[in-house]
């Protein structure tokens, strides 16, 4: 194991204060970026864990609509009296999975998670540039998924509005249970959430533009860093707007005012509301919308850019064409929400600029499925689990993107918008390649975290479940969509048009549930290696970048000496002239040879 | 108690796990060997498992697409869901083709290129023309499906017609739909929801000039051939009229009005000879005298296909596409607004 120990060999005193620590200040007031980071994934992933049971709830709803579950009544209660799902109970699910999946999980958990374990470590900073508002920002998200959670016990039940909580319906107690005390939970939960966000994305920013080591030019920057510097910038930019959305839709509901309602009969009370539009709160939520979605793939991209290179044993293929990608689909994300909103009523000829807008987002994803095929080509694959996971990724990235170019072309939209066709599409995309990127992040930097390594054979088995029953859900969906099948039916039975589907349905759930029971294979490999795994050696995966300089054990300011001088870019894997196939960030150039 | 049981038995499943974990993984220290570490071995299973997936991935494909074709959608109903239809093929292909291609060379790759404890790797790091060609070439087909995308969106929903469309209301509430026809003078009468009182259920202005001959109706007919104006209101909440049939939808949106046109071309007793669909119709009724459910002759449908409340799932209308004659009469047994208010 060949560890590099360039900038460590002249360990000075410490230029930073050491910190006596009691149990509170490490592990739950904590303002050291790795303890951030680590909390942001444990409390991601008992979300996920929430999220996913969730689904397997609807799931068994959605393939046997008139059996009786009794374990639908231990877990719901009176909302499935003698095991058979009341329908407000099923629209809350999809709605809590749809929150806790998108942001609790893809958002928090996976940018969170990464941004503030690799930031600092992989740019070579002691910490980030507030430690205090880090701290604050995992604070906030840890309160938001309090809020969330406690919504789902509230007497009329956790929202149900849908995860995008279009009003009226979100507006009006009268329009369904889901939209009384839960609905309001739902928007505290956000604000909380929105906040903490920000204040993680402005430290995310300040700390990768000013703190980089010497030598660490932006052109030099592993991709991983610059896909959390994208998305930090996505993230402020369009996150307050969905907060402004949100305060609105919290004055319609409370204070009587007008913003999204106008001319409004419910549960036969005509309203006072005139004047407002629920077309607007559209705009302000797909406004954040649309950035979202990349919010939650970039980084998932970031960290398969980093692992797929380290363990081809190659330099990632065509490192500026991946910046310019990252940068093209970010500019684009903010032009494109429209094409959620084609069939809304909106001017037809806006339609025209959204699809012309959406559709170029093809040219930088191209790029970049096709950059990441290279790398593999003519490499030396190291297929370690989180290798598995990154391939994986690139697969679900092409199956998923590529109906995205039916979707995003309004005239075809009509006939699929709200299908189980979207769903698909934006399940195999956004769902699959996030989660996957996170898994190889966890797999890869476990060692960095826990001090340990993940045990690679149930690392293996939880892999191949996954993608199997990965695929064997939302590949049968695009069936169903073109059957004309809509989302959100909580049965499909009052339609015999779609009686034909209930074998597809039910194969759905099956690979559903051995999706969900795979999960408990990785949850246990986690906990189990956290305690009781191999120790850890300083650079388990001979990987190039700065993280693996510094020693095994987690210390304050992380370098015990000066931080290390980089000479040259992170993607020097198989370089010829040096005998190892991998020469680290810090080596210094040798005489004559080209550098990054 | 059973619940207590089970958490019982879930712990000790977990610590058994963890010591057959423990019993392997000192085996592998007994053997020096460290179990994180990959091996040659390791690679080659791991490929040939990436390869055997990338071929089941397009061999499950083309199982799906040949089984399950027919549950889809029958031809389109539509003068524009065949031009609508036509751009939909044409972008399947495109996709299917890209699918097929890039899925499969990436597994291969994976197979082909898979580790060996003396392999090396070639450094190569960019390639300007290969990135230019994979950036071009996309660049270009896209073009083409914009352009071609961009020219059906506009016929679609700016149609010339040289026949004035009829002008039909479809109005939504939780959870029903309500057809209100114009009538004679082919113009709806004004309404709003604060007129609602009554048996004036979807609000209209009965002193209004237009509202008089307006009829409503709780099933749509529609003549065959003629240009349909859907005029959509909501009462309450959002939702969303699917007619999937005819590859038209459009959002019923309370405080405003929207509309969607098309002009249908089969009539529904027409579609029911139909090949496909009378197969459909077989499979189906297999199903439901096996579930002891009424037999079902084949429908258009509208369906709310935007969520809107408990009973969203169920909120569903009839539409029948007849000839003009069997319309006009129709139209005679429906009474009037002037009549019934």
């Amino acid at each position: 194991m060949a560890s590099h120990e360039h900038g460590n060999d002249h360990a000075h005193d410490h230029d930073h204060e050491h910190h006596v620590e009691n149990f509170w200040s490490k592990y739950i007031f904590s303002m050291d970026h790795k303890m951030i980071g680590k909390q942001f994934l444990i409390t991601g992933m008992f979300m996920g864990i929430v999220g996913v049971f969730m689904s397997m709830l609807f799931r068994l709803q959605l393939a046997w609509p008139d059996q009786k579950f009794a374990i639908l009544e231990t877990f719901l209660g009176k909302w499935a009296p003698e095991g058979q799902m009341d329908p407000n109970m099923y629209l809350a699910l999809v709605t809590i999975h749809g929150t806790i999946m998108v942001f609790f999980v893809l958002t928090a958990g996976l940018s969170g998670t990464f941004s503030n374990l690799l930031i600092p470590l992989q740019i070579g900073a002691r910490d980030m540039a507030s430690g205090f508002l880090n701290m604050l920002s995992y604070w906030f998200f840890a309160a938001s998924s309090v809020v969330m959670l406690v919504s789902l016990f509230v007497e009329t039940g956790p929202a149900s509005g849908g995860w995008t909580v279009y009003p009226p319906l979100s507006a009006l107690p009268q329009a369904m249970p889901g939209s009384g005390t839960g609905m309001t939970l739902w928007l505290v939960s956000m604000t909380l959430f929105i906040a903490g966000s920000l204040l993680g994305s402005l430290n995310y920013i300040v700390t990768i533009i000013n703190l980089r080591t010497k030598g660490m030019a932006m052109t030099r920057l592993p991709l991983t860093i610059w896909a959390f510097l994208v998305t930090a910038i996505l993230g402020v930019l369009s996150f307050p707007v969905l907060l402004s959305a949100a305060l609105l839709l919290m004055f319609d509901r409370l204070l009587g005012t007008s913003f999204y309602l106008s001319d409004i009969m419910v549960a036969g009370e005509l309203l006072h509301n005139e004047g407002g539009s629920p077309v607007l709160y559209e705009h302000l939520f797909w406004f954040l919308g649309h950035p979202e979605v990349y919010i939650i793939l970039l980084p998932a991209l970031g960290i398969t850019s980093e692992v797929i290179a380290t363990n081809s044993r190659k330099p990632i293929f065509g490192y500026r064409a991946m910046i310019g990608s990252i940068l093209a689909i970010a500019f684009l994300s903010f032009i494109v929400w429209g094409h959620h909103m084609f069939i809304t009523g909106m001017n037809p000829f806006l339609g025209s600029v959204f699809t012309f807008t959406t559709l170029l987002i093809a040219i930088p994803s191209a790029v970049k499925a096709f950059n990441y095929i290279t790398t593999l080509w003519k490499g030396n694959i190291q297929f370690t689990p989180a290798m598995l996971f990154s391939i994986g990724l690139v697969s679900t990235f092409v199956a998923g993107g590529l109906t995205g170019i039916i979707l995003g072309d309004s005239a075809l939209d009509i006939n699929v918008h709200d299908t189980y066709f979207v769903v698909a599409h934006f399940h195999i995309v956004m769902g699959l390649s996030a989660i996957f990127g996170m898994f190889a992040g966890v797999y890869h930097w476990f060692p960095k975290m826990y001090r340990r390594m993940m045990n690679k054979g149930l690392g293996y088995l939880h892999f191949w479940l996954t993608f199997v029953s990965a695929y064997g859900v939302f590949f049968p969906m695009h069936f169903t969509g073109l059957a004309g099948l809509p989302r959100r039916y909580y049965s499909n039975a009052e339609f015999p048009i779609f009686d034909e589907l209930q074998d597809i349905n039910v194969i759905i759930t099956m690979f559903a549930i051995l999706g969900g029971i795979a999960q408990l294979i990785f949850i246990f490999n986690f906990f189990y290696s956290m305690w009781r795994g191999p120790k850890a050696p300083q650079n388990p995966w001979r990987s190039n970048t700065l993280e693996w300089t510094t020693p095994v054990e987690h210390m304050h300011g992380n370098w015990p000496g000066e931080i290390p001088e980089v000479h040259r870019w992170a993607y020097d894997y198989s370089k010829p002239g040096y005998e190892e196939d991998f020469v680290p960030q810090s080596t210094p150039l040798k005489e004559g040879e080209v550098g990054h | 108690m059973t619940g207590l049981l089970m958490v019982i038995v879930l712990a000790l499943a977990v610590f058994a796990a963890a010591q057959i974990m423990r019993i392997y993984e000192l085996s592998a220290k007994a053997r020096q060997e460290r179990e994180y570490e990959v091996t040659d071995k390791d690679n080659n299973t791991q490929g040939r498992l990436m390869l055997l997936f990338g071929i089941g991935l397009i061999v499950s494909f083309f199982w799906m697409v040949a089984a399950w074709s027919e549950v889809m959608l029958p031809k389109p109903s539509s003068m524009h869901g065949v031009e609508v239809d036509r751009l939909w093929d044409i972008s399947m292909g495109l996709i299917v083709f890209m699918f097929v291609l890039v899925q499969p060379v990436m597994f291969y790759f994976a197979y082909k290129y898979r580790g060996r404890k003396d392999g090396k790797a070639t450094f190569y790091e960019h390639n300007d023309r290969l990135e230019f060609i994979w950036t071009i070439v996309p660049a270009i087909a896209l073009a083409v499906l914009i352009i071609y995308g961009l020219t059906t969106w506009s016929n679609v929903m700016n149609p010339e017609n040289e026949e004035e469309p009829m002008v039909v209301e479809l109005y939504a509430q939780q959870f029903k739909w309500t057809a209100r026809y114009s009538g004679d003078d082919n113009t709806l009468g004004y309404a709003n929801v604060r007129l609602i009182g009554g048996a004036n259920t979807v609000g209209v202005d009965t002193t209004h000039t237009n509202a008089g001959d307006d009829f409503l109706a709780t099933e749509i007919h529609l003549p065959v051939g003629r240009p349909v104006l859907f005029k959509f209101r909501s009462q309450d909440v959002i939702h969303s009229a699917y007619m999937p049939h005819f590859r038209a939808q459009m959002n019923c949106v309370p405080g405003m009005e929207t509309h969607f046109q098309f002009t249908p071309t089969i009539t529904t007793a027409e579609i029911r000879q139909d090949a496909d669909v009378q197969g459909k119709v077989e499979r189906i009724n297999a199903i439901r005298s096996a579930k002891g459910l009424e037999l079902y002759a084949y429908d258009y449908i509208l369906l709310c296909n935007k969520i809107c409340g408990s009973a969203h799932y169920n909120m569903q209308m009839n539409i029948v596409v007849e000839t003009q004659a069997e319309y006009d009469a129709w139209v005679k047994e429906q009474k009037t607004i002037a009549e019934t208010l």
